[in-house]
């Protein structure tokens, strides 16, 4: 009875001694878009880290499409199909536009994304194909990021912070980007300090604040509830 | 004049050596950010087998193919059945490498007795070769050829393929690379393996130069961590640069002022580790 694309239940993740999620869950629907805002420091990273892996959850489960994945070696994780655009882009820098993206290619019985695809949906990174990534504009290296994981044919596409540090115009461009993508029937889990490019884009918000789940609701709920806006995410 | 041009052909083919030393294990310290302090034991081992092979009867060649295979052998089961089991602990992995260089020293000295054994090079290559009224040594422009085939064919690896691409990811950031997929534990396996084959090919090829004796790994090892400070870990480049200027130095410091001869070798390495610690073409701190 696996309806939910990814299902994160009660997760607890440590670094060292250190607790820093408590409990934390929240599902995500096939073809929805979840926003998971909250203030700096409040785990939403060390929340994706652990969803794809990096970080090993003590307690809690982690479901993909009914899988369990909590445990699996972050390349596991990834071949079974979620992907990852992780905070502060992390591209390869010393591999060209070229072979960031063609590293990251998973062929998958369901998957439709190729070079063409994501060169067609950037064309900035195909004039640039053979530019080393390190080289290139925040801007750009932010659609690297998202076109890497594209090239994975993500089931499930966990966004951290895609919006970070860029020129409102460019923070415009990769939102119209998620939107065609979650348009296309992508499940998408969008980690966001952007709560208005958030809220527009979400059919879902979960909220965290020091490691543990706060509010959830959907996102017309989340945009009338000023009190919980004010109190967790410290804007307005 | 003579002088001049026998030891800078000396010095080109001993960096040609140093290069099929060092360039595996710089791309394995790189990927794996541990050096492999076994490296010079591999490179001991290449030439002790290299030797035995020429001993009964085995023709040069096959005794440096012999001695690559075997020695790569001998690291696929290191990084397989010892390294991995220490994934994410790199003092515990540092230190099984200089255990293993230790148990590799002790077996060659019981194998092999402390006696140096010496291998001819192939008769083919023993006549000088003359050009212009000089006389260069054949056999070192071989090995240096083949050093210069070896760097043409790694670059083509590590630039030109997909896996040399993965490679390099994982030397730019492992955790990303895994979260795109990329299976880096076949990765340490595979480059690995080729530093110890390189290390193996490069033993018994020097063989004719060096000779195999106990202590040649000890005199080998810090040549190669030269190398790789120097160029940066992970760089073919950086051990390619850095194998030709460790051979200059070496081999013209011994020549010329034989008393200084460490202090002119580790001098730039020390400037190196001061002012640019990931080396000159490093991204990689080591
Ligand atoms: N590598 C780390 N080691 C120890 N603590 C960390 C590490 N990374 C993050 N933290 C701590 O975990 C908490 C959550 O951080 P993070 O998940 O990065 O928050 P967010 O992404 O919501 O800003 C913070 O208190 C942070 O200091
Ligand atoms: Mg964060």
């Amino acid at each position: 009875m696996a309806t939910e694309a990814l299902s994160v239940s009660a997760i607890d993740t440590y670094y060292g001694d250190s607790h820093v999620l408590h409990g934390v869950g929240f599902a995500l629907r096939p073809g929805r878009l979840l926003g998971l805002l909250g203030r700096n420091g409040a785990g939403k990273t060390t929340c994706m880290a652990t969803i794809m892996g990096f970080l090993r959850p003590r307690r809690g489960a982690i479901t993909l499409f009914g899988d369990e994945v909590a445990g699996l070696a972050p390349e596991a994780i990834a071949k079974r199909g979620i992907c990852l655009v992780p905070q502060g882009r992390r591209v390869f820098r010393s591999l060209s536009v070229r072979e960031n993206l063609d590293v990251a290619r998973q062929a998958r019985a369901q998957g439709t994304w190729t070079l063409e695809r994501v060169f067609s949906l950037f064309p900035r990174l195909k004039e640039r194909h053979i530019q080393l990534a390190g080289s290139l504009s925040g801007g750009e290296q932010q659609m690297l990021a998202i076109g890497r994981a594209l090239m994975g044919n993500p089931r499930v596409l966990l966004m951290d912070e895609p919006s970070e540090g860029l020129a409102p115009q460019i923070v415009h461009e990769v939102g119209r980007t998620i939107a065609q993508l979650k348009a296309e029937g992508l499940s998408i889990v969008l980690v966001e300090q952007n709560i208005k490019l958030t809220l527009d884009l979400a059919d879902d918000v979960v909220i965290v604040n020091t490691g543990a789940v706060v509010f959830s609701g959907t996102a017309a709920e989340t945009r009338t509830n000023d009190r919980v806006i004010a109190q967790h995410l410290g804007v307005f | 004049m003579q002088f001049w041009i026998i030891q800078t052909l000396n010095s080109i083919a001993f960096g040609g050596l140093l290069f099929l030393l060092s360039s595996g294990f710089s791309l394995a310290f790189g990927l794996m950010r541990i050096p492999n302090l076994a490296h010079g034991g591999f490179f001991m081992l290449g030439a002790y087998l290299g030797a035995t092979i020429v001993y009964y009867g085995g023709h040069f060649w096959i005794a440096v193919l012999g001695a690559g295979l075997g020695v790569g052998l001998v690291g696929i089961a290191f990084e397989r059945l010892i390294l991995r089991r220490l994934a994410g602990n790199v003092q515990g992995q540092v230190l099984v490498t200089l255990g293993v260089s230790f148990i590799i020293a002790d077996l060659c000295l019981l194998i092999w007795t402390g006696d140096p054994w010496t291998v001819p090079a192939p008769a083919e290559l023993r006549p000088p070769l003359r050009v212009a009224g000089f006389a260069f040594p054949t056999f070192r422009l071989v090995v240096l050829a083949i050093a210069l085939v070896t760097a043409v064919a790694l670059y083509l690896l590590m630039d030109r393929t997909r896996l040399g691409a993965m490679i390099r990811a994982g030397v730019d950031d492992m955790e990303m690379a895994r979260g795109v997929g990329i299976p880096v534990s076949l990765l340490f396996t595979v480059v690995f393996a080729l530093g110890a084959v390189l290390a193996g090919l490069g033993g018994t090829l020097g063989a004719p130069m060096l000779n195999a004796y106990p202590g040649l790994d000890t005199d080998m090892l810090p040549l190669a961590l030269i190398v790789v400070i120097l160029g940066g870990a992970g760089s073919l480049l950086g051990a390619f640069v850095g194998s030709f200027v460790v051979g200059f130095l070496y081999n013209f410091g011994i020549a010329l002022f034989p008393d200084l001869a460490y202090f002119i070798l580790f001098l730039p390495m020390v400037l190196v580790l001061v002012f640019r610690p990931q080396g000159l073409f490093g991204r990689v701190q080591t």
